[in-house]
């Protein structure tokens, strides 16, 4: 239940009503566009449309980024490694799911 | 305070080469890194592992660590000694890894003034006209997402204070969550993190405080499962429902529905209730996964209908088994 006395705030779901710019996503991880461009290219990210002459990035890049960075700093593993990581780990989530298994 | 055997907590030797040490970070980083790891205690292991890996990969840290032995006897306090670390120069945190820097005590103790310093210019927003934004995590009912509506959250919002240290802060907020939202998603709260501090000069003014980033997840419902905007109920049925076709009351997130389940179903078929799963646009659909419930043999009569069954029906389960 909502507290009498407080504003109410509003936001927007992140991955769905956010489009972000190349520019956002070097500001947002303080990495250099080559380093984006190379999760672009092995699939750690996805542009909204490929042949676009601006790159655009859903909200949803950001939670991939941000797990690409940390396996990449804390694991070093590389771009591709990282790609392959991120599609095992949404396989492993959707089965857990599926099968209750491992939830609290 | 707690002595940490560093040495102990990476399964190393007091002699191990730097690159054994690496290895076994690595391997241990793997195994209880939090994007990756489903143990219950990853967060608070891979954090307990960086810290170690953090002085273990610091000729001058270690060298320093190595000075206090092996620690004071199993439930003496320790004490840092007050010549700690005179004669060695520490270069401050480098990247170590884990949910920015969460240091134990022992540590903080340690090398903390080091590290103080180091730690705020690392997480300064880059962008020098706003403040920085925060991110929290909640745990929400699906009820609540499939409703959608005002509720109240008491977030712990991480904080460094004027000294440099992290801390938590609690802060209850209203929010309304969007109908519809999923496991995983972001809720983003513009302008609700932190304000700019006056000292870092920014531009003032309604822009100038940080975004608010509320991480969702979803407690385990009783009834279904969500797989990505899909909901998954298991549905039990008699054997002669499955077999012969039957009309069953089922009950989906916006009400009880009546589902027919065909003639020669079995266990684990999906009926898919469409549009009946998340709310959004395309809304997902609702799967009943059917599981087959066998009636108590209990009594005289119910057993002499199994009895029944076995004679008019010659099936063996176990045909493809090879047997």
């Amino acid at each position: 239940m909502p507290l009498p006395d407080e504003p109410c705030l509003t936001g927007e779901i992140f991955e769905e009503g956010t489009v972000l710019s190349l520019h956002d996503l070097k500001q947002m991880f303080a990495v250099e566009e080559r380093h984006i461009v190379e999760w672009v290219e092995e699939g750690v990210i996805d542009v909204l449309e490929v042949d676009a002459v601006e790159w655009r990035f859903r909200g949803s890049a950001v939670r991939r980024a941000r797990i690409a960075l940390r396996l990449e700093r804390d694991l070093g593993v590389n771009a591709p490694g990282v790609a392959l990581a991120l599609e095992l780990l949404e396989e492993l989530e959707q089965l857990r799911r599926e099968r209750r298994v491992g939830h609290p | 305070m707690e002595f940490k055997d560093y040495y102990q907590v990476m399964g190393v030797a007091r002699d191990a080469t730097d690159a054994q040490i690496k290895q076994a970070y690595r391997k241990l980083a793997r195994k209880y890194h939090p994007d990756v790891s489903k143990e219950p205690d990853a967060e608070a292991r891979f954090k307990e592992v960086g810290e170690a890996y953090e002085v273990l990969r610091s000729p001058e840290k270690r060298a320093a660590y190595d000075r206090l032995g092996t620690g004071p006897r199993p439930g003496e306090d320790f004490r840092p000694p007050p010549d700690f670390g005179s004669g060695f120069e520490f270069s401050g945190a480098s990247g170590m890894g884990g949910q920015g820097a969460d240091y134990s005590d022992f540590f903080e103790s340690l090398f903390g003034h080091a590290r103080a310093g180091a730690n705020r210019s690392r997480t300064r927003d880059f962008d020098a006209g706003r403040g920085e934004d925060h991110h929290a995590k909640i745990m929400l009912d699906l009820d609540a997402s499939l409703a959608g509506g005002a509720r109240a959250f008491t977030l712990r919002v991480p904080e460094i204070d004027a000294e440099g240290h992290l801390t938590m802060r609690e802060r209850v907020l209203n929010v309304q969550v969007p109908k519809g939202i999923l496991p995983g998603q972001t809720i983003r709260l513009a302008g609700q993190g932190a304000a700019l501090h006056p000292a870092e000069g920014g531009k003032s003014g309604a822009g100038a405080a940080g975004d608010l980033y509320i991480e969702v997840e979803f407690l385990p419902h009783p009834l279904y499962r969500i797989v990505g905007r899909d909901l998954y109920l298991d549905l039990p049925v008699t054997p002669w429902e499955a077999a012969l076709g039957a009309t069953v009351k089922t009950p989906t997130p916006g009400g009880p529905v009546e589902l027919k389940i065909p003639a020669g179903s079995h266990a684990g078929s999906k009926l898919r209730l469409k549009g009946r799963g998340m709310p959004s646009s395309p809304p997902g659909d609702l799967y009943a996964v059917l599981q087959i419930a066998l009636p108590p043999a209990s009594d005289d009569k119910a057993k002499a209908a199994y009895r029944a069954m076995a004679a008019a029906m010659p099936f063996n389960p176990r045909a493809n088994l090879g047997e």
